[in-house]
């Protein structure tokens, strides 16, 4: 199957959840060094669990047509839940297979969203290495 | 030039393969592949060191090389020409063993802000080790270089070295190096030359030019990976330590002390690519059958005809990096499409068979210059042919639509 997926890129074209929240429990923004993808999460959380979330972001469809497609995932979900999403969450989420060279654009929301959680849990944020193995 | 029969030499070029990557590698001809495979059918051995009759082709075979690259950059002496394994390699000689051992704390390195971060990383880490400076010189909106501003940070600084690239592998301008060697020799400076986009599009004459330094790579230029060249005047190379430590850099060796050998061996440490020096020599005799005159004909028209392309284009403007003029452009064209990352097109062109570049380039400190955070990169090679950017034309606006969801409107209009 296609990377560019109807699905995939209707979410590039449409992001749903780019939003600007005004008091956000946590930030947290991540880059893909490779191709210079940037995504900034914002989570408000209640009762250790997300209750809203809002994002921004700019590079390749897969980084934020992914974005797009795990802020529809978040909301209810508990923070412990968020940290022990696998790679395979996301790869399921977008339905396509990923080449080599474009998994960092795939996995940058999933890794953005995980570090923040982290980062407001007060625990050290993961490396790309840590994501990937 | 008769483009087809230059593409039957290349085997991997297929029909549905329309490579044009060059500024990152280019294709070899089958010619080369053969010297290589002849040399390990009839030659190989470990060169300089056995006196048996294969050890003794092979060093024939590896010093013939050497020569054939003398002539083909026209340097004095043959043992001017250092094999290292690329252009990285080639500067980082030189920062790492002239840098070292002449710059010092506070001296002027003048860099340009095209610069590949090959010629940007090797001086940075000088000046975290020594304390020298880094001025920079930047460009015009036409991606020039500001040769007003080079002057003056010659005149205000001491500046003791610069390094330049011939052709940006992004802009795809020539620098005005001729200039740039004669003010940085009436400074006193030295001047090294980063030739690696040069090497395939225009002759290298390194007595011509005067550089001191010039260095460039055999994958870019036709040639195998994992050799490169590092040109320098016999009396810096004589001055300089050598480079890396081990067999064939010696002089003698004692359980205390060691000499180095004489030039160019000091600073090939270790087997070199011997099968690649053959490759090389094989790649510019190729060259040199075509001749830089027909290559640079056909190539300028590849370019004026890509401009034309995507100039033109309709289903979304084109921001071309540098210069409009193709025959300020000389090896490859990068551009920016609004709302449309450059991974995202050149993987759908991918998808087609089209092989262009994405991303930053190496050049980070250029892109960040530009107000880019990446671009598309599209750079022409000898066996490139004009039916081939015609259909790149067509896939491009296809690929354009695709991402934009105007697919199906384009069609019903």
């Amino acid at each position: 199957m296609d990377l560019y997926a109807e699905n995939i890129l209707d979410h590039y074209r449409h992001p749903r959840g780019k939003t600007s929240l005004e008091n956000p429990t946590i930030e947290h923004k991540e880059k893909n060094p490779s191709c210079g993808d940037e995504l900034t999460v914002q989570l408000i959380i209640n009762n250790g669990k997300v209750e809203q979330i809002g994002w921004s972001g700019e590079g390749c469809a897969i980084s934020q047509a992914g974005m797009s497609m795990i802020s529809e995932e978040l909301i209810g979900k508990k923070l412990e839940e968020i940290d022990q999403l696998e790679p395979k969450f996301m790869h399921d989420l977008l339905g396509v297979p990923v080449g080599p060279r474009r998994i960092k654009c795939a996995l940058l929301a999933l890794h953005t969203v995980k570090n923040a959680v982290r980062k407001g849990g007060g625990e050290k944020e993961r490396s790309w290495t840590e994501m990937l193995s | 030039m008769d483009i087809n029969s230059i593409r039957r030499q290349f085997p991997l070029l297929q029909p549905n393969l329309i490579y044009l990557d060059n500024a990152a590698t280019t294709q070899k001809p089958q010619v080369v592949l053969d010297a290589m495979d002849q040399f390990y059918k009839t030659s190989n051995a470990n060169i300089n060191r056995g006196v048996h009759k294969l050890a003794e082709a092979a060093t024939l075979a590896y010093d013939d090389a050497r020569k054939v690259v003398q002539k083909f950059i026209n340097a004095q002496k043959s043992h001017e020409v250092i094999f290292t394994r690329n252009t990285t390699e080639s500067i980082n000689l030189v920062a790492k063993t002239y840098g070292r051992s002449i710059l010092k704390k506070d001296d002027v390195i003048v860099l340009t802000i095209l610069e590949h971060h090959s010629n940007i990383v090797p001086w940075l880490q000088l000046k975290d080790e020594l304390g020298v400076r880094i001025e920079w010189v930047d460009i015009n909106n036409d991606g020039m270089i500001d040769l007003d501003q080079y002057k003056k940070i010659l005149a205000d600084h001491p500046v003791k070295l610069v390094s330049v690239s011939a052709v940006s592998n992004v802009l795809g301008i020539r620098s005005p190096i001729e200039t740039m060697i004669e003010l940085a020799h009436t400074k006193g400076a030295v001047i090294m030359i980063d030739a690696a986009q040069m090497a395939l599009h225009e002759r290298m004459d390194v007595q011509k030019l005067d550089c001191d330094f010039l260095a460039f790579s055999s994958h870019k230029m036709y040639g195998p990976t994992g050799i490169g060249v590092l040109y320098g005047k016999e009396n810096l190379l004589e001055k300089m330590p050598p480079f890396l430590g081990g067999g064939d850099m010696i002089g003698e060796v004692t359980t205390n002390h060691f000499t180095t050998a004489e030039l160019p061996r000091k600073f090939e440490a270790g087997t070199p690519a011997i099968a690649e020096a053959v490759g090389l020599r094989t790649a510019m005799e190729w060259i040199e059958q075509i001749g830089f005159d027909e290559i640079q004909k056909h190539e300028q028209s590849l370019l004026t005809h890509i401009l034309d392309i995507l100039q033109r284009a309709t289903v979304k403007p084109v921001t071309i990096l540098g210069a409009l003029n193709p025959f300020q452009k000389v090896s490859c064209i990068s551009f920016t499409l609004d709302g449309i990352h450059p991974h995202d097109l050149t993987q759908l062109l991918s998808q087609e068979g089209v092989m262009l570049r994405a991303g930053h380039h190496c050049t980070q400190p250029l892109h960040k210059r530009l107000g880019v955070l990446a671009s598309s990169r599209l750079s022409v090679g000898v066996y490139n042919s004009a039916e081939e950017l015609d259909q790149f034309a067509k896939l491009f606006e296809e690929s354009i639509h695709q991402l934009d969801g105007s697919h199906s409107a384009a069609r019903s209009a």
